[in-house]
């Protein structure tokens, strides 16, 4: 298994508060992996190390062999692209003048929008279906469209590897089908590696190729989803009593927490 | 949006309205220029100022020109498009419409020091360094009050304020120590007024602005307009965020700074020229360009309004930028409640 990024016994924290130890991951190249676990479990916290946006304060995530945090900004951001959590649009600002930053690592003083760019901002917005939307002005746009033009951005910066926090939270679950079928398109498609954090664990199952479950900042379990969602699993890592079966759409394994009366029981 | 392209795959991207808008404002401030060269005690049409810039004209028109009315003009200028540029940069730091240095305690912190020289008794030049000295002074000490594994834009809207509402009160008390005809000139300063300033005052604002100016525009304008989306996504996008924070917050104060040191505390410039230029140019980002373009109208135009508008009564130019930028404030505070972002 190939892993271009790895994170290698990495201690993780804010301030003085540490959230993880020792913390070790592989990201499979071309898997779509998910990282999942209870809140606070510390999986956002190693997305944004992954990300480079949290150093390490031991260990240290390699990209392609490199400390992470060596590596030049703008060579980095030509491999690994992030959609964080919170963005804001600025004001007035127009849907295909949004997609468009996302070229910046590509540009220069002297190479300000290259026909390149053009190419690509219209293949990002063509891919996440937001094409004829490229003149609106993105506070305008429903809480779905605009997450489609926040993804249509990190895709025009053309990174091998994409970082995912939460990107269906705040929509509904249409929305959140949605925005994970084209994941999954994007990924299959595209080749590309993608890595996201999601909160429901149905969802991770169905669409991830590879599973990290976290508990307590240490990775409990990771793998393909058909090995890593059991019942016991989930038991140790959510303590949720459940029964997993097969998903009747995808044949993916599927949690159906177990009825009140059985919960009570088994606690 | 133009885009011009070379075969060799040099590309420049140019917004035709920023441009428009930038280049109307640096028109317009030559256009008033000129008719402020030519008022005054001694009046000259707009072609003897025109002949006398070029090298002709009489001695005594020469001298009007070049040594009285000049100087005034470039600084007025050069302070309007420091203050601006200063403002349009913390703005767009600090993602706040109000994040302007004369409400965050940088204007308060340049006359701190140039009130303790006031007091102490010391020269113009002694006053200028001061108020450059603790002006800068000033910005350490708001970024290290509002440093916290990095400085986010909230935090420093916050801090500024303190300080600033803390030095006004510094700023009270100093008046109070100096002897009464050296508290008048200080008042005076504290406004803000271009009166009798030569090219002392003017020189070292222009260099800056000079240097500094087109390092802000080229190198940290599109680095900035990605960072008003947020400090992540600024980072994934490649920008190293803190270390340019830092170098554009000390390039504003040190503008804002000079821009003291040369004028006094100039009101509202630094808040209102960034707002118009937004509204002209209907760009998102900082729009540092027409911003300062912008900025040295309003203070050109604001000087010979103070100087002119009120028959034989001079004003000092802070006085007009105060009650136009005042006016602004309020009006600005109620159209932000009225969409709900206040």
């Amino acid at each position: 298994m190939q892993s271009r990024l790895r994170g290698t016994a990495m201690t993780l924290g804010y301030d003085r508060r540490t959230i993880a130890r020792e913390l070790t991951v592989d990201v499979p190249d071309q898997s779509f992996t998910v990282i999942i676990g209870p809140n606070a479990c510390g999986k956002s916290t190693l997305l944004r190390a992954l990300s480079r946006l949290l150093k390490p304060s031991a260990g240290a995530v390699l990209l392609d062999g490199e400390n992470i945090q060596r590596r030049p900004a703008r060579a980095v951001a030509k491999t690994l692209g992030l959609l964080p959590q919170s963005s804001v649009a600025p004001d007035g600002i127009g849907v295909a003048e949004l997609v468009a930053r996302g070229r910046y690592p590509h540009q220069g003083l002297l190479r300000q929008w290259s026909r390149e760019d053009e190419r690509v901002v219209a293949e990002s917005m063509a891919a996440t279906g937001v094409a004829d939307l490229a003149d609106r002005p993105v506070d305008e746009l429903s809480g779905g469209q605009r997450q489609r033009v926040w993804l249509a951005m990190a895709l025009a910066q053309q990174t091998p590897l994409l970082l995912l926090d939460e990107p269906t939270t705040y929509l509904d679950i249409a929305h959140q089908i949605e925005i994970l079928d084209l994941c999954a398109r994007l990924h299959e498609e595209q080749g590309r590696t993608l890595v996201a954090v999601l909160h429901d664990l149905n969802h991770a199952a169905r669409y991830a190729t590879h599973l990290i479950a976290m508990r307590d900042g240490r990775v409990v379990a990771a793998g393909p989803p058909r090995s890593v969602v059991t019942a016991a699993l989930v038991e140790e890592v959510f303590g949720l009593p459940c029964r997993v079966i097969d998903d009747p759409e995808t044949g993916t394994p599927l949690v159906v927490p177990a009825a009140r009366r059985r919960a009570e029981v088994a606690s | 949006m133009i885009v011009l392209r070379t075969p060799g795959g040099l590309s420049l991207r140019l917004h035709p309205r920023a441009l428009t808008v930038g280049a109307t404002c640096a028109l317009l401030t030559v256009a008033v220029g000129v008719v402020a060269l030519g008022s005054g005690d001694y009046p000259m049409s707009a072609a003897d100022v025109l002949r006398t810039l070029t090298g002709g004209g009489t001695p005594a028109e020469a001298f009007i020109v070049h040594e009285l009315r000049l100087p005034r003009l470039a600084t007025a200028a050069a302070v309007g498009a420091a203050l601006a540029l200063a403002g349009a940069v913390f703005q767009s730091l600090v993602r706040n419409p109000l994040g302007s240095p004369d409400l965050l305690g940088f204007t308060q912190g340049a006359a701190t020091g140039a009130l303790v020289v006031v007091v102490l008794g010391g020269t113009t030049a002694m006053l200028s360094g001061a108020a450059v000295a603790s002006g800068l002074a000033t910005g350490v000490l708001v970024y290290a009050l509002a440093w916290r594994r990095g400085v986010h834009g909230y935090r420093l809207v916050l801090v500024g304020i303190g300080v600033a509402a803390i030095l006004t009160g510094v700023n009270g008390w100093l008046l109070t120590r100096a002897p009464l005809m050296d508290a008048a000139r200080a008042v005076l300063w504290l406004t803000g007024s271009l009166d009798g300033r030569g090219w002392a005052h003017a020189v070292p604002v222009l260099v800056t602005l000079a240097v500094l100016g087109p390092l802000v525009l080229a190198g940290a304008g599109p680095a900035l307009r990605l960072m008003e989306m947020g400090d992540d996504a600024a980072n994934a996008l490649g920008v190293r965020v803190e270390r340019l924070r830092l170098a554009l917050l000390a390039t504003a104060v040190l503008l804002v700074a000079l821009a003291a040191a040369a004028a006094g505390p100039v009101n509202f410039v630094a808040l209102t020229a960034p707002h118009l230029a937004r509204r002209l140019t209907r760009a998102p980002g900082p729009n540092l360009l027409p911003s300062a373009a912008l900025g040295a109208l309003l203070l050109v135009v604001a000087d010979q309004v103070a100087q002119r508008a009120f028959g034989g009564h001079q004003l000092p130019v802070g006085v007009v930028t105060g009650v136009l930028g005042g006016g602004y404030l309020i009006w600005l505070l109620a159209s932000e409640r009225r969409a709900g972002r206040l």
